[in-house]
């Protein structure tokens, strides 16, 4: 199997006629995918693995799918009267729960209104082509921060206050790995530049650090956090249990962030730092201005490894009562009016789309901005 | 090597010290890698340095932008005394432009954006000054028509040339050159060499280390040869080419001239 567009005859968008087109198609085929007879038999395989795992799962989530219906009796074969694929009904009853767990309904609005927020900021500010970056930046991890906030937790300006105890769904898994993530880079890259410091007290404390973090499970810091860390807190110190979590994410991914981009930082020759020198630049305009812009682009593929993993990693909140996307799912297998054959699978079907959304929309960001970012490409 | 005819005469018009190296040691571990160098250069004065590979050049002439710190002795330039002190060493970087071997173009950067750097980071220009400031210089070393590509983009000796604009920029008093052109191609010798030429005849401070003799005997006041972390002649060009007077200064001839 190779590349299509190696060969541009196989690929001509418009203008084609179409007799032509399909013949073009033939020869590609024959090009490309049965020019041997290896070729051939991997892209029979191919083929076959594809039809054996994408059938059944079309068939589940499609085409046996019960898409209308009230409670469980909907999505009983018995009922029905065939194969009873998903239970998507029981995701639309269960769809407020799944995105914002105990949140009051009056307020969840609330909710609605941070994540637009956050997307009209986050959004333009990936955009490259967009102008005000340093205003849009600023928007967003200045003051977003304080809005949403205000927003998510009240208790002033009118606000009805709502505690964190009441959050989950999506709302908390977004909050947890939405700080861990903007937290995270520039924490690992002030970590990894003390790791590679000249003075002995910035670099040992770095070393310990990233090496602490990186040597505990996460689910060890998650447990720390929430059941060890109030005995040693004086009396009358009381964090909230989902501050704790989240800034025990952070650190954690703060110290393999902090490795990411030494690896980057190892990789630039040492001329460059002697150039930017010469020129008068001082520490932090060397790094700022000439090292990490070319350190981090080298390290985009491991930057986005690592807050893909930190975004799944975020599951384990449930561990520590915590309920977040898969929290809340858990929760709603166990009502008995949608205890169904066919629920649980529904439920892990629409939780892995959504982490599968995720997950993948950032890694083909990173995959495009890369390319972006490499001038012999332009 | 190129071919410049004659040298002209440069005048040297100011009468003070620019850099001053006085009994300035440095060690790489035991290694003793400086041993003693007095060295002194005038405003608008041009010292070419040459010498056998590892015989200091490079550490003499880093040295004196505090690339790297000497142990003994003492390193004056401009006036201003070299230290451990961070501050000094930044104040002398500023009036120090330097000239790499490798070409060390910022790769991220346009050729205008890595001109424009440190004039608007360290001196505080104005973007719109530093820019007509970047074109004015690239246009003196006759690359105006690549300010808006990458370095990786051009020849290499276009970038060593863009990497003498971008020290330009920040309007140095002297200049080092550590080899600029032996990382180049020998047909892209002579564009960089010419471009050097100019700036000597426009009556900046150099310090050059170069093995390019032709270049040596049209512009150097004085040619300094260098072996064991020593200097171990220093002399017009003229004197020191037709009679050097130590035997390693005339081996070290016979074996560049052939
Ligand atoms: N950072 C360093 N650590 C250890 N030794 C070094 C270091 N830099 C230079 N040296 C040693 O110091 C000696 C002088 O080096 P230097 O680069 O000044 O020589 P040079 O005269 O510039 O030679 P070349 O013509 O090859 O550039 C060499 O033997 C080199 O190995
Ligand atoms: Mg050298």
């Amino acid at each position: 199997m190779v590349n299509p567009n190696l060969d541009p005859r196989g690929y001509q968008p418009g203008g084609v006629p179409s007799r032509e087109r399909r013949f073009r198609v033939t020869t590609w085929a024959r090009a490309n995918l049965f020019n041997s007879w290896l070729n051939a038999v991997l892209t029979l395989a191919t083929l076959w693995l594809i039809w054996t795992v994408c059938w059944p799962l079309l068939k589940f989530l499609l085409i046996d799918a019960v898409w209308d219906g009230a409670s469980r009796v909907d999505c009983l074969a018995d009922r029905v009267g065939r194969d009873v694929g998903a239970c998507w009904p029981f995701i639309g009853a269960k769809l407020p729960q799944l995105l914002y767990g105990f949140y009051p309904i009056n307020e969840q609005w609330r909710v609605n209104l941070t994540a637009a927020l956050g997307l009209g900021l986050l959004v333009p500010l990936l955009m490259p082509s967009l102008p005000y970056k340093t205003a849009n930046a600023i928007l967003f991890f200045g003051v977003y921060p304080v809005v949403g906030f205000v927003l998510l937790v009240g208790g002033m300006l009118g606000l009805e206050h709502v505690e964190t105890r009441l959050w989950g769904g999506l709302l908390v898994t977004l909050v947890i790995a939405v700080t861990g993530i903007v937290g995270s880079l520039p924490l690992g890259i002030l970590l990894a530049l003390g790791r590679r410091s000249e003075m002995p007290a910035v670099r040992g404390v770095s070393i310990i650090f990233i090496e602490f973090w990186r040597g505990v499970p996460l689910i060890t810091v998650l447990f720390f956090a929430t059941y060890m860390l109030p005995l040693f807190l004086p009396a009358g110190w009381a964090i909230n249990p989902l501050l704790r979590v989240m800034i025990g994410v952070m650190l954690f991914a703060a110290a393999y962030m902090a490795e990411v981009v030494r690896g980057g930082l190892q990789a630039i020759p040492r001329a460059q730092y002697e150039a930017a020198q010469a020129l008068g630049l001082g520490y932090w305009r060397m790094m700022g201005l000439v090292i990490l812009p070319q350190a981090l682009k080298l390290v985009i593929p491991g930057i986005v490894n690592n807050f893909i993993g930190l975004f799944k990693d975020t599951t384990l909140v449930l561990i520590v009562a915590i309920f977040d996307l898969l929290g809340q799912l858990r929760a709603a297998f166990s009502d008995p009016n949608w205890a169904a054959p066919t629920t649980v699978a529904t439920g892990f079907a629409f939780a892995g789309i959504i982490y599968f959304c995720f997950c993948f929309g950032m890694s083909r960001y990173a995959l495009w901005m890369e390319r972006r970012l490499n001038p012999a490409d332009r | 090597m190129s071919e410049h005819g004659s040298s002209p005469v440069i005048r040297t018009t100011r009468n003070a010290v620019a850099v001053e190296l006085s009994g300035v040691h440095k060690w790489f571990g035991e290694f003793h890698a400086l041993d003693g160098v007095d060295l002194k250069v005038m405003r608008g004065e041009r010292v070419v340095v040459c010498g056998p590979s590892g015989s200091g050049k490079s550490t003499m002439i880093r040295c004196i932008n505090g690339l790297e710190m000497h142990q003994r002795g003492k390193v004056v330039v401009d006036g201003v005394e070299l230290t451990d002190n961070l501050k000094r060493i930044d104040e002398v970087r500023r009036e120090v432009g330097m000239v790499f071997q490798s070409l060390n173009l910022f790769p991220h950067l346009t050729v205008l954006e890595n001109c424009t750097l440190a004039p608007i980071w360290v001196r505080h220009m104005p973007r719109r000054e530093a820019e007509a400031l970047a074109m004015q210089y690239l246009a003196r070393v006759y690359i105006p028509e690549q300010a808006a590509k990458y370095p990786g983009q051009l020849s290499g000796g276009q970038q060593q040339r863009v990497a003498i604009a971008r020290a330009l920029c920040m309007n140095p008093k002297i200049m080092l050159f550590d080899e600029p052109t032996s990382a180049l191609d020998p047909e892209m010798v002579k564009e960089v060499l010419d471009t050097m030429v100019e700036l000597a005849m426009d009556g900046m401070t150099m310090i050059v280390v170069s093995h390019e003799m032709g270049f040596a005997r049209q512009v150097a006041n004085r040619v300094v040869f260098m072996d064991f972390g020593q200097i171990v002649e220093s002399a017009e060009p003229e004197e020191f080419f037709s009679h050097p007077k130590h035997e390693r200064t005339k081996l070290f001839l016979s074996q560049i001239l052939h």
